[in-house]
């Protein structure tokens, strides 16, 4: 057996072979698809697609579904995600505009502006930041950044302007915003510096030939030049940040709570939960069958979106061939 | 002509040229917009050092502070006190064999479907779906990777795998489940990286061999595979520092039990595999405020002794990216990241 494996295979078998393992890997991907959709099938069944809006208390239907059996009753698949998903997109959002100015900047920097030896060390911080573990910025976040913020940054007439409907505990979106932000800054500067890295030497020559500074130049030719690459890189950290459960289920709070835009400054600090971070802390729930096919509607509806974005960031991509500039 | 040359440009001349004279001056013709910008990027470089800094030497003065030998080398107790609570011994076993779990099946998978693309690729549009298909993976978050393993290790089909609850349910959690998921998250980076150094080796390389009258396996088992073999350890070395760094798939596939539990009744591998356990990322979840046990000493520790690991892998990284002379070392840590 192993005598005829050493020999030289015919090609033909080789290239099967070889064919049906990368097809494997497909496969999987495709059992990954149907699997979750499969699971999420009923939450779909009774809610049709309303289940993405608004309606009743979210948490008294998550406690709700916990308490039913093996056998769970339709009215326990009741199903209204709006102030979840309202949270995914507040921390995304935010966190990705904290981050997009920080990156471009760094990426000018880097590549523009540092001396050399600067350079070398900015690269490998960029490289350790994105080397991280998530679970590290998540300890740091609830252990440094969560005590701070509730000792130091929020008043107590803060706290006793919205006594009535929530408690304000250090942990809530201003933390999570922060460490997400610092989360995906790296992948952007990463991408924004490998673009810019790639616009063609002449073009900056021909601006200072043209006789602007260097900045001008940055400013009217390589950053325009690089915009697609500065799409497609906010776009890939969109989808890191929206499939962060971890540091999300550390620093947010944990609570079904919409934080509310009218509290003013208040609602920075206000508790919230993503759809990511929503699967984490109901993991061992899943044996309670209308709380499994909830999270596993959260899941697809994540890997929908992370599907619809790394479309998105495809299509963004494709003037870019126009340039000539990889990204 | 002999004069043009030999007479020294004097300074009034070179006066005109931006880059021979002094940064300072000329920056007093800049307009306030640009001047601001520029201080903008030297403070968004120097805030990015600075947080990598603070993080580096706040996570070393904790780990100092708090770990010790026996904390590396003891078990996990069930405590209620953080003197009583033992080591972490086994969450760093359990690191590893997912990490090797993990790695066996990724590496395969991630350099077969590599060379299938390169040097095959026929049907080209079959060709295109794996490759989007990988880059899917790469976009999933890993939370749903996990629920996709518990979805599929919950099949009947697949029961031998994982743990057996009291009742006979399968539960679709062991290190075999976690292991299988993580070497979704460690097969991307690989096949990017194998992929690409695929690219770069020369034709001429491939059309010697075949001159020879080598086939195309041959020519991929003698020519290519140690051609790209240093892009291989890269890719395996991303994948292990992906492996080592998730957490969801842990928290979710091997549960929150500490100790490396064995399923009981079976071989002694095949019960740790079937078995539950930790990994020192879900160790570092579950000591701190937001799992159950509040020992963020502990937590500290193990974080230092991850970060430590970190280190080392991104310094294996850059060790061959800069043995690789004709790839540049951003390109890779651009890979690392997406």
């Amino acid at each position: 057996m192993l005598s005829r494996l050493r020999n030289p295979w015919p090609d033909h078998r080789a290239e099967r072979m070889l064919g049906a393992v990368a097809l494997f890997a497909c496969l999987c991907v495709l059992a990954m698809i149907a699997l979750v959709a499969q699971r999420a099938w009923p939450i779909f069944a009774h809610n049709g697609l309303s289940w993405l809006g608004s309606g009743g208390s979210l948490k008294a239907q998550i406690e709700t579904m916990l308490a039913t059996s093996a056998h769970p009753p339709a009215s326990a698949f009741y199903f209204r995600a709006w102030p979840i998903i309202y949270g995914t997109l507040l921390i995304t959002a935010l966190a990705v505009l904290l981050a997009l100015p920080l990156s471009v900047l760094s990426a000018v920097f880097i590549v523009e502006l540092a001396p050399l030896r600067m350079r070398r060390v900015t690269v490998r911080v960029v490289r350790l930041l994105a080397s991280v573990p998530s679970v590290v910025w998540g300890l740091i976040g609830i252990l440094v950044l969560v005590p701070f913020f509730d000792n130091h940054i929020i008043s107590p007439s803060e706290r006793t302007s919205v006594e009535g409907t929530v408690q304000l505990t250090g942990a809530g979106l201003a933390p999570a915003v922060l460490v997400l932000a610092v989360m995906i800054t790296p992948i952007m500067v990463a991408l924004t510096c490998d673009a810019l890295g790639a616009v063609p030497p002449a073009w900056r020559e021909g601006a200072a030939a043209l006789g602007v500074n260097r900045m001008r130049a940055i400013r009217a030719v390589t950053l325009r030049a690089v915009r697609p690459a500065i799409v497609a890189a906010t776009v890939l950290a969109t989808a890191r940040a929206l499939g962060e459960a971890i540091v999300i289920s550390m620093v947010s709070g944990s609570n079904f709570f919409a934080p509310r835009p009218s509290d003013g400054l208040t609602f920075l600090f206000e508790p919230l939960r993503s759809l990511a971070s929503t699967i984490v802390d109901y993991h061992e729930g899943t044996s309670a069958p209308a709380l499994s096919a909830a999270l596993y509607a959260c899941a697809l509806l994540l890997l929908f979106s992370a599907f619809a974005l790394s479309v998105g960031g495809y299509l963004i991509k494709l003037p870019m061939r126009k340039y000539q500039t990889r990204g | 002509m002999s004069t043009l040359v030999s007479h020294p440009i004097s300074a009034a001349d070179r006066s005109g040229i931006g880059p021979r004279r002094g940064r300072g001056s000329s920056m007093r013709t800049w307009r306030w917009s640009d001047r601001l910008l520029l201080l903008a990027a030297w403070a968004a470089g120097l805030t990015l050092c600075a947080i990598a800094a603070a993080i580096v030497l706040y996570m070393g003065y904790r780990g100092i502070q708090y770990l010790s030998p026996e904390l590396i080398f003891s078990r996990p107790q069930a405590s209620l006190t953080q003197a009583g609570s033992g080591g972490f011994l086994d969450p760093l076993l359990g690191t590893m064999l997912l990490t090797v779990i993990g790695v066996a099946i990724a590496a395969p998978l991630a350099i077969c479907s590599a060379l299938w693309i390169v040097e095959y690729g026929r049907p080209n549009w079959l060709a295109r779906v794996v490759e989007s298909g990988i880059e899917i993976v790469a976009g999933t978050p890993d939370i749903v990777i996990a629920f996709f393993g518990l979805a599929i290790f919950q099949l009947h089909l697949l029961s031998f795998a994982s743990e057996t609850a009291e009742g006979g349910g399968v539960t679709g959690r062991s290190f075999l489940a976690a292991g299988a998921m993580m070497s979704l998250i460690a097969l991307p980076p690989i096949f990017v990286t194998v992929r690409d150094g695929l690219q770069t080796v020369p034709s001429h390389m491939r059309e010697a061999a075949f001159a020879l009258g080598k086939t195309r396996i041959a020519t991929i088992r003698r020519v290519l595979l140690p051609g790209v073999r240093s892009n291989i350890a890269t890719g395996v070395t991303l994948g292990v520092s992906r492996i080592i760094a998730d957490t969801a798939i842990v928290i979710v596939l091997l549960g929150s039990t500490l100790r490396i539990s064995p399923q009981p009744g079976g071989a002694p591998v095949l019960g740790v595999l079937k078995g539950l356990g930790s990994t020192l990322t879900s160790y570092i979840y579950e000591n701190s405020p937001a799992g159950e046990g509040g020992a963020p000493q502990k937590a500290y520790a193990a974080a230092f002794v991850l970060m430590l690991f970190v280190l080392a892998l991104n310094l294996v990284v850059e060790r061959i990216s800069r043995a690789q002379a004709r790839s540049s070392g951003f390109v890779t840590a651009v890979e690392g990241i997406v």
